[in-house]
């Protein structure tokens, strides 16, 4: 690990104020993406910013129809509340299926949306519940978050202060689980709000998408018995030394099937 | 056997110090002014150093020191030998590299030591090794063995001509051949044995101080035992006396055969601590350990098998090329040739066999022993071809295995090793019906009946141990205050020995399991003739050595407590504890403390209960055992989850159950872990790609199935406590029962063999494989939530 100064501001302004202030300064959420990243010195920022003192960023709270999760909220606090798991017990479900206890502990819904790994379980979460991003600067649709592989819509000086889910009739999610590394290699988030319908994919690709072929054939008949006929193209999807990309796309249909099933 | 002796389920006096973490671990260790080492490592697979600038590392905070080759060569430090001598059929012998201690003009592999930073802290030894320049120019590289033997394949070795240092062979094939052109049948195997990291719970670390004072060194590592290393060290390296050398290891966090060797790190860590006068400390990360400890397995096996027209085997070749790396480790080239060829061709009677390895130099980190070195990779192809052989001849798996075992013993084998003992047929019928293999096709049909695929699989092995070094050196002795001191050659790096020696005193002696205190790990204070352990075989050799002692200690024994009790020592008798002699009796700790009085000794006998044993063994041992897994697939995601498995164990007299048991998980879940997800890769660039447990799939323990274990005890005729070792079957039985029972359940798709690891992809392919043209991932599995 190189060489860092650490801050630990008591407000969402000092933070942002750091953020702007030093040169090649850092968030800290949970840490659990960051700091083995330090440790195998492939970072070496500055300046971490601890957003630990910011006690307005945790906690989840019922807001409408929808259920608004403060970005310092660990993983385990959302696998075990009250309300998540009688609203959208969906994403508690997919919460309590993060890593391992130690991960869950630590790791913030704030971290894994920003940081946006291509295997990350949140990501499926954000689109197929069509979340709303909330920063200190503005609100981002689900549809417009995810860039690319590790990229978001997010600038420099933007702090993610938490993620609003919309409450779903139904929703489901499933996840194939890579057992080195407890990622996903395939997961699918599906909800049903009224007469739509929305798949999201995390794993699959470099990025979370939705799957709206299946969107479509799912508001037409929301079983999964349409899925078994429509096939998901390899071609965009990821290759690597865990899984071929037609592997993937296969799985992509076999999740969602799933997801509805659980739903 | 008493209530803690023999044959009992004591539980591990160890645990509750090691589980509180009140280990001694060498990253415990810490020496008033230590400065810390960092290797700087290469990141080419193949590469030429044109050149080294070393000045601003040496220029950077907090350092002390920076070394390359060129200092090392300076001070005469030779570089590391193969211990191994082959020929080839011809007499010539085994062509022989030498690995630099720190690289030198050239690296071979990712991860092989350039520099060593010696620094203040950790981090500026890490921060400093990253400011060393040095102009590589990189050279095409190979890592797969099978590539390596193509023409025009890049060369580890100019000087040899090809990547192939010998071609050993048990015999030339005629007669092999004859026979297998008049076999009724002929089956064909081949079998990749996939690359495995051993990847301890302990990441290597080491300290070396130099002690002015006595002109001493001391390092501290996670070794196995430590004397082998201790003389290595004094004498080839440092050219010291070998006890001015001492190297400690009090609790080691796993070995699995790969913590015995000297490795380049402790040499120039030992050496540097000389040079500056001081100590260094360093640790690697997990990374680093995986580019460090050596690997495991990576074999290719070619096999043919010819059988009667009864099923009985009459002819059998092997072909096997083992990837050695860069350089040749310790042991290297020993894996298929004598780790394997110890039990080659395992359970069964081969009237004919050829023997042929080809040890193959690539660009990557160097192979060497892993539990069970050589003999899993030779049980897992005999298994493969047994499967085959039944699937050809039509017989039932456990027939053909049946009409082919070996049922006569003494035995001994093609390559010359005698088995003892053993009763393969009944290991395997027990298991069978632990199994309730004969209702096997209800639960297959009730399976289908629910849309998933099921199968069976059986694999019977054996299992070598005690090898190699055919001595352990044991101390026993009785204290004032009652208690028992073990100074123990063997060394325990979490087997527990310390309960089971204890017991064995306890049982010899009567004195109390926890007033038995185990010494081990320091050269200064262990045995003389002091090991270690490797190879399964502390039972054997610890054991005899403690019991030998313990004899010596009750004979003297006799002859105070006859002194003491006014008797004669032929009318005195010693058992559970209690010395007699007609009406009067004293205890083991009553006569061992009196022992130390010279005023109450017979005249001349020097005091005190005391006694070693240098244990020479006859022969090793033969462990062997029948492992029955049940599996069952989901076909839609190719996930195989084990839904039943049995292993049934012959090692011999069981010392504690508990403790054999738990040998055997830990052997299963390696060898499941080989089966099923473990994969140690490198990409086409040499690149060691799955170098993080991120990437590199290990065992865990939810994912482990139930294991039934049991017990076909067949005492062992060659050494004094009966035992076979336990520590490598679990390594042995569990990837040949598991590939036999994906095989089983995927025979409907024409799947007669799946290598490994057996990942989800590979099954879902093999299901589904016909619609896809292009290649599979090499990688890895996942599991659904
Ligand atoms: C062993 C292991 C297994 C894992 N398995 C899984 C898994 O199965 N599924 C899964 O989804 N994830 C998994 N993770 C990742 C885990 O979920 C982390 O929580 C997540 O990667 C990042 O969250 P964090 O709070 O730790 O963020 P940090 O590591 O602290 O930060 C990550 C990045 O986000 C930025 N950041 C953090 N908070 C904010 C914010 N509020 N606004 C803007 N930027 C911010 C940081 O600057 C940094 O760039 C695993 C991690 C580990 C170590």
């Amino acid at each position: 690990m190189h060489n860092f100064d650490y801050h630990a501001p008591k407000t969402l302004d000092s933070a942002l104020a750091l953020l702007r202030d030093k040169e090649d300064g850092k968030i800290i959420a949970g840490g659990m993406t960051l700091l083995p990243t330090l440790k195998q010195r492939l970072a070496a920022p500055s300046d971490l910013i601890d957003l630990a003192a910011l006690s307005e960023m945790k906690g989840v709270r019922r807001d409408g129809n929808g259920i608004v999760i403060g970005a310092m909220t660990t993983h385990a606090e959302v696998a075990a509340n009250g309300d998540v798991q009688s609203l959208i017990p969906a994403l508690s479900h997919l919460a309590g299926v993060i890593g391992d206890p130690a991960v869950r502990h630590r790791g913030t819904i704030g971290g894994s949306v920003a940081n946006a790994d291509p295997a990350a379980d949140y990501p499926a979460a954000v689109v197929g519940l069509n979340a709303t991003i909330v920063t200190n600067k503005r609100k981002i649709a689900a549809d417009d978050f995810f860039v690319s592989l590790f990229e978001t819509a997010l600038e420099r000086d933007e702090i993610i202060t938490s993620v609003r889910f919309p409450i779903p009739e139904r929703a489901g999610y499933e996840k194939f689980r890579h057992p080195a590394s407890g990622y996903a290699v395939v997961g699918v988030m599906v909800a049903k709000f009224g007469d739509k319908v929305r798949v999201g994919v995390t794993g699959a690709a470099g990025s979370a998408f939705r799957a709206s072929d299946f969107e479509a054939a799912l508001e037409k008949n929301f079983s999964s018995e349409v899925l078994l006929g429509i096939a998901v193209s390899p071609d965009d999807l990821l290759s690597d030394i865990h899984c071929t990309n037609e592997y993937r796309a296969h799985l992509v249909n076999v999740m969602a099937r799933r997801a509805i099933a659980a739903a | 056997m008493g209530q803690f002796g023999i044959g009992q389920p004591l539980r591990r006096k160890e645990d509750p110090r090691l589980l509180q973490g009140r280990g001694q671990y060498t990253d415990d260790m810490n020496v008033e002014g230590q400065f810390w080492g960092a290797f700087l490592r290469s990141p080419h697979a193949h590469a030429d150093i044109l050149s080294v600038d070393l000045e601003a590392a040496r220029a950077a905070p907090g350092v002390k020191a920076v070394y390359t080759s060129a200092d090392l060569d300076a001070d005469g430090v030779p570089d590391m030998p193969c211990e191994v001598e082959l020929a080839d059929l011809a007499g010539a012998p085994m062509w022989k590299p030498m690995r630099p201690i720190l690289a030198r003009n050239r690296v071979r592999f990712v991860g092989e030591c350039v520099a060593l930073v010696v620094a203040q802290t950790q981090a500026q030894a890490r921060e400093a090794a990253e400011l060393i320049e040095i102009n590589w120019s990189p050279r095409p590289s190979v890592a797969d063995a099978q590539e390596a033997l193509k023409p025009g394949a890049p060369l580890l070795w100019p000087e040899l001509g090809q990547n192939v240092p010998v071609h050993w062979q048990n015999k030339p094939s005629t007669e092999a051949d004859a026979a297998m052109a008049g076999a009724a049948w002929r089956v064909d195997v081949n079998i990749v044995n996939n690359r495995l990291v051993p990847a301890p719970m302990e990441p290597k670390a080491a300290l070396a101080s130099w002690d002015e004072q006595e002109g001493k060194l001391t390092l501290w590592a996670p070794t196995q035992g430590g004397r082998k290393i201790q003389a290595n060290l004094a004498k080839r390296y440092l050219r010291i006396a070998q006890d001015k050398m001492r190297v400690i290891s009090l609790d080691v966090g796993g070995g699995f055969g790969m913590r015995g060797q000297t490795y380049p790190e402790y040499v120039a860590l030992v050496w540097a601590a000389k040079q500056i006068g001081g100590a260094v400390k360093w640790r690697a990360d997990r990374t680093e350990t995986f580019f460090s400890d050596y690997h495991g397995r990576d074999q290719v096996n070619e096999a043919q098998m010819g059988l009667d027209e009864y099923g009985r085997i009459v002819a059998l070749k092997i072909h096997t090329l083992v990837n050695l790396g860069a350089y040749m480790a310790e042991n290297g080239p020993r894996m298929p040739i004598e780790g394997g060829g110890r039990i080659i061709p395992c359970c069964y009677h081969v009237p004919h066999f050829y023997f042929s390895v080809k040890p193959v130099f690539t660009n990557t980190v160097s192979t060497d022993t892993y539990r069970g070195a050589g003999r899993p990779e030779a049980n897992f192809l005999m298994e493969r071809l047994m499967d085959a052989a039944a699937e050809a001849t039509g017989l039932t798996r456990d027939e053909v295995r049946r009409r082919n075992f070996i049922t006569e013993f003494p035995y001994k084998t093609p390559m010359g090793y005698v088995i003892d003992s053993g009763d393969f047929a009944r290991g395997m019928d027990d298991a069978m019906r632990m199994a309730e293999w004969d209702t096997f096709e209800e639960r297959r049909a009730e399976a289908y009946s629910r849309g998933y695929l099921r199968g069976i699989g059986v694999a019977a092995f054996i299992e070598a141990a005690g090898g190699r070094a055919p001595t352990e050196d044991m101390r026993v002795r009785a204290e004032l205050d009652g208690s028992v001191t073990i100074f123990s050659g063997s060394h325990s790096h979490g087997q527990g020995h310390d309960t089971v020696f204890s017991q064995l005193v306890n049982e010899f002696l009567g004195v109390e399991p926890a007033s038995v205190r185990l010494v081990q790990g320091d050269t200064d204070v262990t045995p003389r003739g002091s090991i270690g352990t490797f190879g399964s075989r502390s039972s054997m050799m610890g054991g005899a050595g403690i019991k030998m002692s313990c004899e010596k200690l009750v004979a003297k024994g006799v002859k105070v407590a006859a002194h003491l009790m006014q008797s004669e020592p032929d009318a005195v008798t010693f058992s559970q504890g209690v010395f007699r002699a007609g009406a009067s009796e004293m205890s083991f700790t009553q006569v061992a403390q009196a022992a130390w009085d010279a005023t109450r000794i017979p005249e001349g006998m020097t005091p005190g209960l005391d006694e070693g044993h240098n244990f020479q063994r006859e022969a090793e041992n033969f462990p062997n055992g029948c492992h029955v897994c049940e599996v069952e697939i989901d076909p839609e995601t190719g996930i195989a989850e084990i839904v039943r498995y049995v292993a049934v164990d012959d090692c011999g007299a069981v010392l504690n159950p508990l403790i054999v048991h738990g040998q055997v998980y830990g052997g299963v879940a390696q060898g499941l872990g080989q089966a099923m997800i473990e994969n140690a890769l490198y990409d086409a660039e040499g690149q060691f790609v799955s170098a993080t447990y991120m990437d590199y799939g290990m065992p865990r323990a939810h994912r482990m199935p139930f294991i039934e274990v049991g017990f076909n005890t067949v005492a062992c005729r060659t050494n004094p406590l009966g035992v076979k070792g336990a520590g490598e079957a679990g390594a042995c039985g569990a990837p040949p029962a598991f590939i036999g029972a994906l095989v089983d359940a995927l025979r409907d798709y024409g799947v007669t063999h799946m290598d490994m690891p057996a990942t989800p992809e590979k099954i879902w392919r093999a299901i589904y494989g016909a619609q896809f043209d292009t290649q599979e991932s090499d990688g890895i599995y996942a599991e659904v939530t």
